[in-house]
């Protein structure tokens, strides 16, 4: 079967490029091998929160040549990065997504754990603050769902009341969740929310309306909204003041919403997505990828004149660490791993880990090696590239897009 | 040191499972019926209880659709489906029922039924018997039952067009399946014609019986193992003489291909590669130039495809949707995939009806709204449920194909 592109890898980056090729009128398709790490995401998506030890607020872009030379943001390039992380908002508006956020200045998201984290984009109804502004509120009610136990509000109550917001804690019911009782470990965000819907909503907004008395908004956790935002929408025309969400453990409400909106914009602009299928090898020829094969497509290869690879870091599988060695599954691309074992970590756990900074190397339009020649017509992206740790830098979201946005262009020639 | 990390995991490896809960959020029957505590805690979670005292099995794992949509949305490939309908094999105390017993033998069952199909269908249509059935054996009143067929396609195959195979050079072997044997022989009928237009014979396979999902989904796992290793001798003896297997049912299909091996614990894998699905084949065929379709040019419908839910998981509704995209007056229309909620025999039993409904129904709330002529579809149960809860009617893409096909022209290209 031929393609003009192919993806490998659902996940955001995986999306985000597989978007940008159909939008251009090439027949695309992903090959997803199960879901992705998005079913984690916080509903803010983050471009650089660190340097070294220091918080980044003002101008982030700004401050990319402190990193290392190698860095993805580094070989893309301030002006560019710019131009490429400004589609985002629109692309996601695309999907049904609203966010807001500037690349001028991070905002400040409120994490399930009560910390302020800068970020980039946070989904329109999760709670962010501008830094170095007044608190928008005086008194918040944190309120949860009673017996739902993937929520803090202790946590949360401790990080706003430290920025001197006075908080009321609170529990509510609705009969329509009592069916999930039923079984104690099935009172989940995602869960919840295929009751919470419709009528289901009004009883609950009369229920908060109840404990959320002399307060100036409501913070309560993301248990809405999974396949649209109408039931949010709901829930705020029925609710007296302001209503905020904070994420959840995982599956996270966001996480889901983002990926199956995104999947739907590929899909609705002509794409092909298989979903549950695994890449075991490639067939090349003259530094070309010609051919991929898969668990499910057997003996009948998927062909195309490019490909993306965008299979994650060791959490999605891009990379797979066994007691001798880290290698790329998929494809065998080189990676830029050092030494034996015992150099891939430091026994600090907080230390900044070597392991985190592996993944494959590329030349400086994105383009993998394999036994130490440039793959002339694969793109990697994303969390599967080397030079960077997404972790202590607070990066990941920006180097996910940018790298699946700077592939897309290269391929589409715009 | 690796053997040691190897050898601790197990067959169906729910060690891999990271509690992420990712296959709970797509499994359609937690969406509607929180008595079934969803994969994860039904599988990998309740497995690490059941190893240690059968105890704690939970009868609540009998809600089980064995969609499979947990394993394709897994992102560490645990058989998560697997590990349930295992251990339901295993543990369930109770013995499938009578009701159970006969849902899931559908070769004795199929055999009276058509050789009085009339009656039967007739009867089956019934208010009266209806209400029987729901009050005596618990199969709900509401479901429609397939009609009977009262020639089998074997007898028609046999009479009409076994003769003609043997002109051509090439041949598959089809595997038909229940549904086009007892109800619905067209289908089959589909199948050669369209294949015999390319220039393949078909020939049937020596001793075919039921695939055996169903007796699977009953637990009557010895009388499934029987008819899985009659099948598998069968197919063997095709494969040997060099003739793949065809099917025009995913169910079928992914039932031998995978069910065979994972849950009924039979080796299959000389001949797993060689079973394969009728609009896999034919797409192959049109892809590497091996064969032509030429199209009439009356044929104008507006059709939506419909994934079921082990197309899915076999990973090929791309075959059959390119296929169905060649053909000029199609008018193409894409579902969003979603359950059906019928899950073979599941959705007949009085005590599911409802959730195999309420799954359903957002699929079937989008047909409604897509101002369509049918539906297709590579699974019978899909199309019952389906065409019962929509009105609409639904078809096999192969069937398509063949109403599609101006057949003299594509004979003609075929043999230059």
């Amino acid at each position: 079967m031929r393609f003009d592109t192919i993806i490998i890898g659902g996940g955001l980056s995986g999306l985000v490029s597989a978007i940008e090729c159909a939008r251009a009128g090439r027949r695309t398709a992903i090959v997803s091998a199960g879901q992705s790490a998005l079913h984690f995401w916080s509903g803010s998506f983050e471009l650089l929160g660190k340097v070294g030890d220091k918080t980044v607020i003002e101008n982030p872009l700004g401050q990319i040549n402190q990193l290392d030379e190698s860095h993805p943001y580094r070989v893309i390039g301030e002006e560019r990065l710019r131009s490429l992380l400004s589609k985002v908002p629109d692309l996601l508006k695309d999907a049904g997504l609203k966010s807001s956020g500037s690349l001028s200045s991070n905002h400040l998201r409120l994490t399930p754990l009560g910390f302020m984290k800068p970020a980039w984009l946070t989904l329109d109804d999760y709670v962010y603050f501008e830094p170095g502004k007044p608190m928008p509120w005086k008194k918040v009610a944190l309120v949860n769902i009673y017996s739902y136990i993937d929520f803090y509000p202790r946590f949360l109550a401790h990080g706003l009341q430290k920025k001197g917001v006075e908080c009321k804690m609170a529990s509510v019911n609705i009969p329509e969740l009592d069916i999930l009782r039923k079984s104690t470990t099935e009172m989940r965000a995602t869960n919840m929310s295929r009751f919470l819907t419709d009528e289901a909503v009004d009883h609950l907004a009369a229920q908060i309306n109840k404990v959320a008395t002399g307060v100036d908004a409501v913070i309560m956790p993301a248990v809405l909204g999974i396949y649209s935002d109408a039931p949010v929408e709901r829930l705020r025309k029925g609710v007296d003041v302001p209503v905020w969400f904070v994420p959840t453990t995982p599956a996270s409400v966001p996480g889901v919403r983002c990926q199956l909106s995104l999947r739907d914009l590929f899909i609705r602009l002509g794409g092909e997505f298989m979903p549950g299928d695994t890449v075991v090898k490639g067939e090349f020829e003259k530094k070309r990828l010609k051919k991929i094969y898969t668990v499910n497509f057997g003996d009948m290869p998927l062909e195309a004149e490019n490909f993306v690879i965008s299979t994650g870091s060791f959490f999605g599988h891009g990379l797979i660490a066994d007691m001798e060695r880290i290698y790329e599954p998929a494809l065998g691309l080189d990676l830029n791993v050092k030494g034996g074992r015992t150099e891939w970590y430091k026994k600090d756990f907080y230390a900044s880990q070597p392991y985190m900074t592996y993944g494959v190397t590329t030349d400086s339009r994105f383009r993998p090696s394999r036994h130490g020649e440039i793959i002339e017509n694969l793109y990697a992206t994303g969390a599967l590239l080397a030079g960077f740790n997404a972790l202590k830098e607070g990066s990941g979201a920006g180097i996910t897009l940018a790298t699946a946005l700077h592939a897309a262009s290269d391929i589409t020639g715009s | 040191m690796m053997t040691l990390q190897q050898q601790n995991i197990s067959d169906n490896n729910f060690e891999s499972c990271i509690k992420c809960t990712i296959c709970t959020v797509y499994c359609p029957v937690t969406a509607v019926n929180p008595d079934y505590p969803g994969p994860k805690q039904a599988g990998p979670d309740g497995e690490r209880y059941r190893l240690k005292k059968p105890f704690f099995y939970d009868e609540a794992l009998k809600y089980c659709l064995n969609c499979k949509r947990c394993e394709v949305a897994c992102p560490n490939d645990v058989r998560i489906g697997d590990i349930i309908q295992t251990a339901r094999i295993k543990y369930a105390k109770h013995r499938p029922s009578l009701r159970d017993s006969m849902l899931a033998d559908t070769d004795t069952v199929g055999t009276m039924a058509s050789a009085f199909a009339p009656i039967v269908n007739y009867t089956l249509g019934l208010k009266p018997v209806k209400l029987l059935m729901d009050k005596v054996l618990g199969i709900d009143d509401q479901r429609t039952f397939p009609k009977y067929s009262s020639v089998k396609f074997e007898t028609w195959f046999r009479k009409h067009a076994e003769a003609e195979q043997e002109k051509f050079s090439r041949h598959v072997a089809y595997f038909h399946g229940c549904y086009v044997n007892y109800n619905y022989p067209q289908l089959g009928m589909d199948f050669v014609k369209v294949f015999n237009a390319v220039g393949i014979g078909v020939r049937l396979l020596e001793k075919e019986k039921c695939c055996g999902v169903a007796k699977i989904a009953n637990r009557c796992i010895k009388d499934a193992t029987r008819d899985a290793e009659i099948n598998l001798r069968s197919i063997r003896e095709a494969v040997g003489n060099g003739c793949d297997v065809m099917l025009t049912s995913s169910t079928c299909c992914f039932t031998i291909r995978d069910e065979y091996s994972h849950v009924l614990k039979l080796d299959n894998k000389d001949v797993r590669d060689h079973i394969s699905l009728a609009t896999r084949e034919l797409f192959r065929l049109v892809d590497e130039g091996k064969a032509k379709l030429v199209f009439r040019k009356d044929f104008h419908k507006r059709v939506a495809y419909h994934i079921p839910c082990h197309m899915d998981k076999l990973g090929w509704s791309v075959y059959s949707t390119s296929l169905l995209k060649m053909i000029p007056g199609l008018d193409f229309v894409r579902l969003d995939p979603h359950c059906c909620g019928i899950a073979g025999t599941y959705g007949f039993k009085k005590e599911y009806y409802d959730y195999s409904q309420a799954i359903g129904a957002p699929l079937f709330r989008q047909i409604l709204d897509s101002n369509l002529d049918s539906v297709a579809t590579d699974c019978e149960t899909c199309k019952w449920q389906i065409e019962m809860s929509t009105g609409l009617p639904v078809e096999n893409p192969i069937s398509l194909i063949a109403q599609a096909l101006d057949v003299e022209a594509t004979i003609a290209a075929n043999q230059k």
